[in-house]
């Protein structure tokens, strides 16, 4: 069919089964805007800065499974959005961004608004296109989705020049496709999948290592049988919490900088790490020569490129999580479970030595006693989106996250203002889940125009700011090692929170004690409008563990005198 | 940890950019390049590149993770058994020992491509190591530019 570039725009997103697209208009991308309007097969959310578009279609992404959609226009309208698409790119998030593009004609001529926008994504995104003719556009799209979500997958970004969204051309959208260059393996070797099964059977301390890829490839009940079929215990990363669940008994905790005890122990005396889609980040491993330093690795990955980028690895598989752990089941049909029970006793003595405890207060609240509280009250129910900093680190050490994707947060690239933008992706893709965004006082302003856009379009996200009045992480960081010199971190001047929320169409509430923390949350469901819960916490709180960046895991710091 | 020299082919799409996502890949991760060459392979719609780079055992092994991981790339090739060649173009003054650099140049399979008013402009094409020697050799005959060609490489 004859249509012009923009429908085709539409039209691929609709054939996409695309539901929602999180925007901003502007002069490159009008003609697409213009069709938008004319359209009725997907929804469009205009979010009041391109930064959130991006997070917004991240956090509809990472909540639901499905390819995210944001849409831009070029220059600012673009390089806003490259945050967005380096936290997603940095996560393996599956999201396509179109942005429009000055003309053909226009570019490589400083025109207005022309910034070499594939330059500038290339290495954010798992692949980028410049499109040069109309007659490409549909092969494109299609290749874009394709990639997204295909393999290890990330953002891939479309940049339509505005001369191609106005001329006519044929659209076919194509059902299958293939690009030869590009073929990656779900399968896992055979052979060493076997190996890695003999491995794990001679092991006498083996532990189950769980990372986002576990999320990605939907493997939680897989992971969950198999720690069950082996009794191996298991760590997650910050990435990973979920895929165990909380109440399960062989779960550790967190493992990393500001991981659990036991976890920590674990990874630094086992003898043979069954990593299953992490990665080995520095905030994970800590000391990379003292690191799981009497192990053998088996490493499970889609992407070759993780595998053996850090650690030496014994047992490399390159492969889709769910597709091995399958045939890791079959292959340990007769493990024998009572071979590693001196293991987990040792580890069982270690979270009885240092549990992940705090001192709670009579005085003042606590943060990890909101984040339990909000546990106890919502569970399973929720979906808990955050920021970066302490609140986050508190987050993910005490929510009981009982599945995957009910955790959502940039742990790669670690970005402030991912939090609120997140929440509304999450809660248009679950409409009916109560989205909470535990924030702090310093994040919850890098995308606070975020209120207006969830009170127009009645998405009631919570967010909870857990008020230090610092930017407490990097507080704590000079409370530890730089000897208290404070640098640009007091937070103490600050917008009245309750007041924005309520000017921006929302409702507000400031809290200082346990009772007003129950009823705020309560009213804040019940309202079903955006929300700001403003709770002042302990201002000197620390994360704890700690493991000082660049030490061994197994020297965490466990208390503070300051605390 | 031991810096080893390698030598890699990287057959890519011949689409616009495609140059720019490899090097760029170098740049970002803080790769060497030695040499780089590019062309397009007669009769199809692929390129190949010749990437000439150092590092230790473990940084190649990424390099060729990481360019394998280029949506345009369709195989990449690290040359244990290859025969490698290179170019160069040398510009001398007229008035030095043309017979002399004649005979040079015939040593490393060369030979004086130009003769103007004041220069001549000799060419050989040898192993990069011989090149090297050669380029030495010429100092002797004060060159006023030379030109190396980088790298191309093939599989024996
Ligand atoms: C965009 C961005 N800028 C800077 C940082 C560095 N950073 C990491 S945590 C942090 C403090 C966050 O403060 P706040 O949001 O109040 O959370 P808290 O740590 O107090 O819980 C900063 C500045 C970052 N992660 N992201």
């Amino acid at each position: 069919m004859q249509m012009s570039g923009a429908q085709m725009v539409c039209e691929a997103l609709i054939a996409e089964g695309v539901k929602t697209v999180f925007g901003y208009p502007g002069g490159a991308i009008m003609n697409v805007y213009d069709e938008i309007y004319k359209q009725d097969g997907f929804e469009h959310i205009l979010n009041r800065h391109e930064q959130a578009s991006v997070h917004a279609a991240d956090g509809y992404a990472r909540s639901t499974g499905e390819v995210g959609v944001a849409m831009v226009t070029s220059g600012p309208g673009f390089t806003n959005a490259v945050t967005g698409l380096a936290t997603a790119y940095m996560d393996s998030i599956p999201m396509v961004v179109i942005s429009g593009q000055v003309p053909l004609s226009l570019i490589g001529t400083d025109g207005f608004q022309e910034i070499d926008a594939v330059g500038i994504s290339r290495p954010c995104t798992k692949h980028n296109y410049l499109v040069k003719s109309v007659k490409e556009l549909p092969g494109i799209l299609k290749e874009a989705f394709y990639i997204a979500r295909s393999g290890r997958p990330g953002p891939v970004l479309v940049d339509i020049p505005k001369d191609i969204t106005a001329e006519m051309g044929e659209f076919e959208y194509p059902k299958e496709i293939s690009i030869p260059t590009y073929k990656p393996n779900y399968k896992g070797n055979e052979r060493q999948i076997k190996k890695a099964a003999d491995a794990i059977k001679k092991a006498k301390k083996p532990l189950l290592y769980i990372g986002g890829g576990a999320v990605l490839s939907d493997a939680s009940e897989l992971i969950r049988e198999l720690a069950k079929k082996t009794e191996i215990p298991a760590v997650e990363t910050l990435m990973a919490r979920g895929v165990m669940g909380a109440k399960n008994p062989l779960l550790l905790g967190m493992l990393g900088m500001h991981g659990n005890y036991a976890s920590n122990m674990a990874m630094s005396e086992t003898d043979l790490v069954i990593s299953l889609g992490a990665r080995f980040d520095d905030r994970v491993t800590g000391k990379l020569s003292e690191f799981a330093k009497y192990a053998d690795v088996i490493h499970v990955d889609i992407d070759p490129a993780n595998i053996g980028k850090l650690v030496d690895v014994d047992y490399p598989i390159v492969g889709d999580i769910s597709t091995v752990v399958q045939k890791l089941l079959l292959a340990l049909e007769d493990v024998n479970t009572d071979n590693y029970r001196a293991w987990r006793e040792i580890l069982n003595r270690y979270d009885e030595l240092h549990p992940q405890s705090y001192q709670d207060s009579d005085e003042v609240l606590k943060p990890q006693w909101v984040i339990e509280r909000i546990g106890e009250l919502l569970g399973e129910e929720a979906i808990i989106t955050s920021d970066v900093g302490q609140h986050q680190m508190w987050a993910a050490q005490h929510y009981p996250f009982d599945r995957p994707r009910q955790w959502i947060n940039s742990g790669g690239l670690g970005t402030m203002g991912f939090g609120l933008p997140a929440a509304l992706g999450a809660k248009r893709g679950n409409p009916d889940k109560t989205v909470i965004n535990i924030t702090g006082d310093g994040s919850i302003l890098m995308n606070v125009q975020e209120l207006v856009t969830a009170s127009e379009y009645r998405i009631p996200v919570i967010n909870v700011i857990l008020n230090n009045h610092f930017l407490g992480m990097v507080r704590q960081w000079q409370t530890f090692f730089y000897d208290k010199r404070y640098s640009e971190t007091d937070l103490s001047y600050q917008p009245n929170f309750k007041a924005l929320a309520e000017a921006c169409g929302g409702i507000g509430f400031d809290v200082t004690t346990k009772a007003e923390f129950d009823a705020a949350l309560k009213e804040a469901i019940e309202q079903e409008k955006v929300c700001f819960m403003n709770v002042a916490i302990n201002r000197l709180e620390n994360v704890l563990p700690m493991v000082p960046s660049g030490g061994a895991l197994y020297n965490m710091l466990l208390e503070h005198k300051d605390q | 940890m031991q810096k080893v020299r390698r030598v890699i082919s990287v057959i890519v799409m011949n689409e616009s950019s495609v140059l720019a996502r490899v090097t760029s890949l170098f740049a970002g991760r803080g790769y060497n390049i030695d040499s780089l060459t590019v062309a397009p392979i007669p009769g199809s719609e692929l390129s190949h590149i010749t990437i000439v780079t150092k590092g230790s055992n473990k940084v190649i092994e990424q390099i060729i993770k990481q360019l394998h991981k280029l949506i345009p790339t369709l195989k990449v090739i690290e040359h244990e058994e290859m025969v490698e060649k290179e170019m160069v173009l040398i510009k001398f003054p007229i008035d030095e020992n043309l017979s002399d650099i004649a005979a040079l140049c015939s040593a490393y399979n060369g030979g004086i491509v130009n003769v103007g008013v004041d220069m001549v402009i000799a060419m050989a094409s040898d192993e990069p190591v011989r090149i090297r020697h050669f380029i030495e050799a010429a100092q002797r005959y004060s060159p006023c530019e030379v030109v190396r060609g980088g790298v191309v490489a093939i599989e024996r």
